[in-house]
């Protein structure tokens, strides 16, 4: 494994953190700034700044365009290059702070191995500190360095430095941010910028720039090996896919198959301007030569046979929305991925992310700067992995069809569905046909409600009745299936959309064989519940409340759970660790604290 | 400190990644060929992307009239050394007007003679996309350029609206008023250049060695007199000094830099210690603070 020879670095923070000056100063403590344009920094001067002639300017290093020198602000993503010691290379993306500028700085974060964020010690942690640290976790940025900037102006109070460290901790938590530090810093003075200073003695870790060199990530070869075909390549007696090895390696001789076709060939060569190679390295630009010379287009993956991506259509995702035209639901737009672009469409929008708090918000669209967790569809299968896996096969943008701008910027969450060259096939015995020759009308009635509020009890004792007056049904149980079909599903709100979404999809087959279905199942959120619906035809989803006050669920515990949450075991317990969304437009709404008889007579009335 | 011989690999592999796609994705592509190191560059890169087929790419070189000669014989010898295809632009229409750098100062040349000659051959030879040089260490504006950078209709740039570039995940699609500028060595420093031209041994223009030439001081520039049109000051005579160059262009507009870097060697070793950036020896950047993203704006590539 080989070091990776260039680091990639995202700095957030806006310019009243210091965050130019920071910058600045490790570009002119590292001696990465041309003298000539270092004498500029002493000369130039904005209207209003205050900085005496002859000091450097730190701000004007990092400033680049016209219009963010009249506003004084950054607005667009600048790259700078400097060395570290050791000879590596640090390529810094300086992302703007500022709240509509979120697009910048995914695009600064989606290559970025660490993260610089910088915190203002003298104003606390403020909702833009957590906005970056939600934008680097969801970019997957691999490192974040929090900088607690301006501590001059605080004497160097350790108690400060340690009392806004632990004001951040429920947002890393949160944010499953894995490798954080933190360093006392005044970029103003150079405290701790590249070298160690005096005034923190109580800090044991190491200056910025120690901790960036300490930064050590390499190029596994044991991954999954991946390569995009960018083009074909031909000349005389020649023909071969040249493209770029995304990840893991590929040796001379490999069995490989091309997706999405899923045709095998043998690697007969692989062709380089430099002689051919045994073994291509990740990173590596390379032409293979197939046997046999299989079809393979611009666009089309390779991967090894023994182990490859299966193409899906439907995957989930989480979506930042770039446009200022908002995105619109079942509109095709192209995604993109590598070299490979196909028609998708967004067929949900489960929820919006509040991006200063964290909370998930339902939502029909999103505007520019919104990122939400979506739901999409492509018109042809593509192999696409989980983002969190591997940042290069998991990720896309969109772009409009019309104005063919870059609209948004996908991160998969997982592929939902895996069979691909799919037409759905009319049969002619259709459901009413089954339910007519039952005798009844195939419905599904869906009871939601917390924990213990007596779904289940309820759903016995309906389907007792039922069975015994002959109609042919049956029970979807939210944990029953949790035994098999969602064994894969924990209480995230994500895998809860995705465990209500496979009810529903089971549901309604089973509508369609004839049966009455009743679902138990808490199911808490109303956008999920909608989107179950939305699936059914007209009057085949009745929804039903079963309302019981919180507190007689807990004193009732069937199942011991708010015990465990008290005690803390159980962290999204709905009703205490997450929120029960109560539906507004339910069907029926029972009274968990009512006779079962009484509760069943009126199931009853809605469903013969 | 050299740029070591990983970290110019990885450069290589990101550059040719960026050329393949630009030859895939465009109708007509070309290879702005300015006939500099970087350019030069870009060619060693585009022989190894295509390799074993040939460069897909027409070379346009813009030819200002008043580069240096020694440039003119360079180019030639390279088309002819690789059998490449080469298109030598001249806004004629500049010419006719008697457009100089002295008769109509420096902006106004710039303007008529590489601006406005770029767009004349884009339009006339209908190019979809153009692959240029630019570094993002060389200028601040620069510093903020995309990859993949569209330019609207009259070859405008729009730093407002420059389209989010993330991942290696490249939006290569343009709508028919629009043309594609593309920069497969952004994140290359001008060391990282003269690094990779030594490691891979590519032949570039003598003018960058230091050799003994004629040359009159303006200002604090010396400035080498290649042809009689020159003017000369009254009772002025050129002096014969060894200098070499760090940039290529225009040659009334390109200082030389005195130096005794006569061999590939020296050249690295010289360009690791000087600590100036490469533009100070260009007489166009200084004018104006915002001079280049304001020429950018007009269509400069």
């Amino acid at each position: 494994m080989e070091l990776t020879p260039i680091v990639r670095l995202l700095t957030c923070g806006s310019v009243d953190d210091g965050k130019s000056t920071l910058i600045g100063r490790l570009l002119v403590e590292t001696d990465s700034v041309p003298h000539d344009t270092l004498d500029a920094t002493k000369k130039t001067r904005r209207p209003g700044s205050i900085i005496p002639a002859g000091e450097i300017d730190f701000s004007l290093l990092t400033d680049g365009l016209e219009a963010e020198r009249e506003q004084g602000i950054t607005i667009d993503v600048a790259y700078r290059s400097m060395s570290l010691l050791d000879g590596r290379r640090l390529i810094i993306a300086d992302a703007p702070g500022h709240e509509q500028y979120t697009r910048n700085m995914a695009v600064a974060a989606s290559r970025s191995d660490i993260a610089l964020v910088l915190v203002d010690a003298t104003r606390g942690i403020r909702p833009q500190t957590l906005r970056h640290l939600t934008i680097c976790s969801l970019m997957g940025v691999k490192k974040v360095i929090v900088v607690i900037n301006k501590l001059d102006a605080l004497g160097f109070d350790q108690k400060i430095y340690d009392s806004l460290i632990t004001d951040l901790q429920p947002t890393i938590q949160r944010l499953e941010v894995n490798s954080i530090s933190f360093i006392p810093v005044s970029a103003l003075e150079g405290d701790n910028v590249t070298y160690r200073t005096e005034r923190t003695k109580w800090y044991d870790g190491g200056s910025l720039l120690e901790e960036i060199q300490a930064w050590r990530d390499t190029e596994s070869t044991a991954d999954h090996s991946r390569m995009c075909v960018q083009l074909i390549s031909r000349a005389e007696n020649f023909r071969g896919v040249s493209g770029t090895i995304s990840q893991g390696e590929f040796k001379a001789g490999d069995e490989v198959v091309v997706l999405p076709s899923e045709r095998k060939a043998k690697i007969a060569r692989l062709v380089t301007f430099d002689g051919d190679l045994e073994k291509a390295p990740p990173g590596k630009a390379v032409t293979m030569v197939l046997h046999p010379d299989i079809d393979a287009t611009r666009g089309d993956f390779i991967e090894r046979a023994s182990d490859y991506t299966k193409p899906a259509d439907r995957f989930s995702a989480h979506l930042v929305w770039f446009d200022e035209e908002e995105l619109i639901h079942s509109r095709s737009y192209y995604l993109v991925n590598g070299s490979s672009m196909v028609p998708a469409t967004i067929t949900s929008i489960r929820h919006k992310l509040n991006i200063n708090s964290g909370d998930h918000e339902s939502a029909r669209t999103l505007h520019m700067n919104e990122i939400g967790s979506v739901e999409i569809a492509t018109d042809s299968a593509i192999p696409l992995t989980k983002y969190s896996e591997n940042r290069s096969s998991g990720n896309f943008v969109l772009v409009d069809r019309v104005t063919l701008r870059t609209v948004g910027a996908g991160m998969i969450v997982h592929a939902l569905r895996r069979a691909t060259n799919i037409t759905k096939h009319n049969y002619e015995i259709d459901k009413g046909a089954r339910a007519q020759q039952k005798g009844q009308r195939a419905k599904l009635i869906w009871l939601t409600g917390l924990s213990g509020s007596g779904k289940s009890t309820i759903a016995n004792a309906l389907e007792t009745r039922l069975f015994a007056s002959g109609i042919h049904s049956y029970i979807l149980d939210g944990d029953n299936l949790r035994l098999g079909l969602n064994k894969d599903l924990g209480f995230t709100k994500e895998d809860r959309a995705e465990n209500v979404r496979r009810v529903a999809e089971v549901g309604k087959l089973m509508v369609d064989a004839g049966l009455i279905v009743i679902v138990a199942l808490v199911s808490p959120f109303k956008v999920d519940r909608d989107h179950a619906r939305e699936i059914f035809g007209e009057g085949e989803f009745i929804e039903v409340w079963v309302k019981t006050p919180a507190e007689i669920c807990a004193q009732r515990d069937p199942k011991g759970l708010y015990k465990k949450a008290k005690d803390g075991s159980l962290p999204n317990l709905t009703g205490v660790g997450q929120d029960y969304e109560p539906p507004t437009d339910a069907e029926l709404v029972l009274d968990g604290t009512d006779e079962i008889a009484s509760n069943v007579e009126k199931l009853i009335a809605k469903v013969l | 400190m050299r740029s070591s011989p990983e970290i110019l690999r990885a450069l290589e592999n990101e550059s040719i990644e960026i050329l393949r796609e630009t030859a895939a994705a465009f109708k007509n592509p070309v290879l702005l060929y300015s006939i500099g190191k970087d350019s030069t560059v870009i060619l060693h890169l585009a022989r190894k992307a295509f390799y074993p087929a040939p460069i897909p790419f027409t070379l346009l070189h813009v030819d200002s009239t008043w580069n240096f000669k020694e440039m003119i014989t360079f180019r030639d010898e390279v088309v002819k050394m690789h059998n490449l295809k080469l298109i030598a632009h001249i806004n004629e229409e500049g010419v006719k007007n008697g457009i100089t750098p002295f008769s109509h100062g420096i902006s106004e040349y710039i303007r008529v003679m590489n601006t406005v000659a770029l767009k004349q051959a884009f339009d006339k030879y209908g190019f979809d996309a153009a692959i240029g040089g630019s570094r993002r260490d060389e200028e601040r504006s620069r510093a903020k350029e995309r990859i993949f950078s569209v330019r609207e209709s009259g070859h405008r740039w729009d730093p407002r609206q420059q389209r989010p570039e993330l991942w290696r995940t490249y939006n290569t699609k343009i709508r028919p008023d629009q043309t594609m500028r593309v920069f497969p060595i952004s994140d290359w420093t001008e060391l990282d250049i003269w690094s990779y031209i030594h490691l891979e041994n590519i032949y570039v223009n003598p003018l960058y060695f230091a050799k003994e030439r004629p040359v009159v001081k303006r200002g604090t520039q010396l400035i080498m007199v290649d042809d009689e049109r020159y003017p000369l000051r009254e009772g002025e005579k050129p002096e014969m000094k060894m200098v070499r160059f760090r940039t290529l262009g225009c040659y009334p507009l390109t200082a030389g830099v005195e130096s005794n870097a006569t061999t590939l060697e020296e050249v690295v070793e010289e360009v690791m210690g000087v600590k100036l950036s490469e533009r100070a020896t260009r007489l166009i950047d200084g004018e104006n603070e915002d001079s280049m993203e304001k020429k950018k704006r007009e269509g400069y590539f």
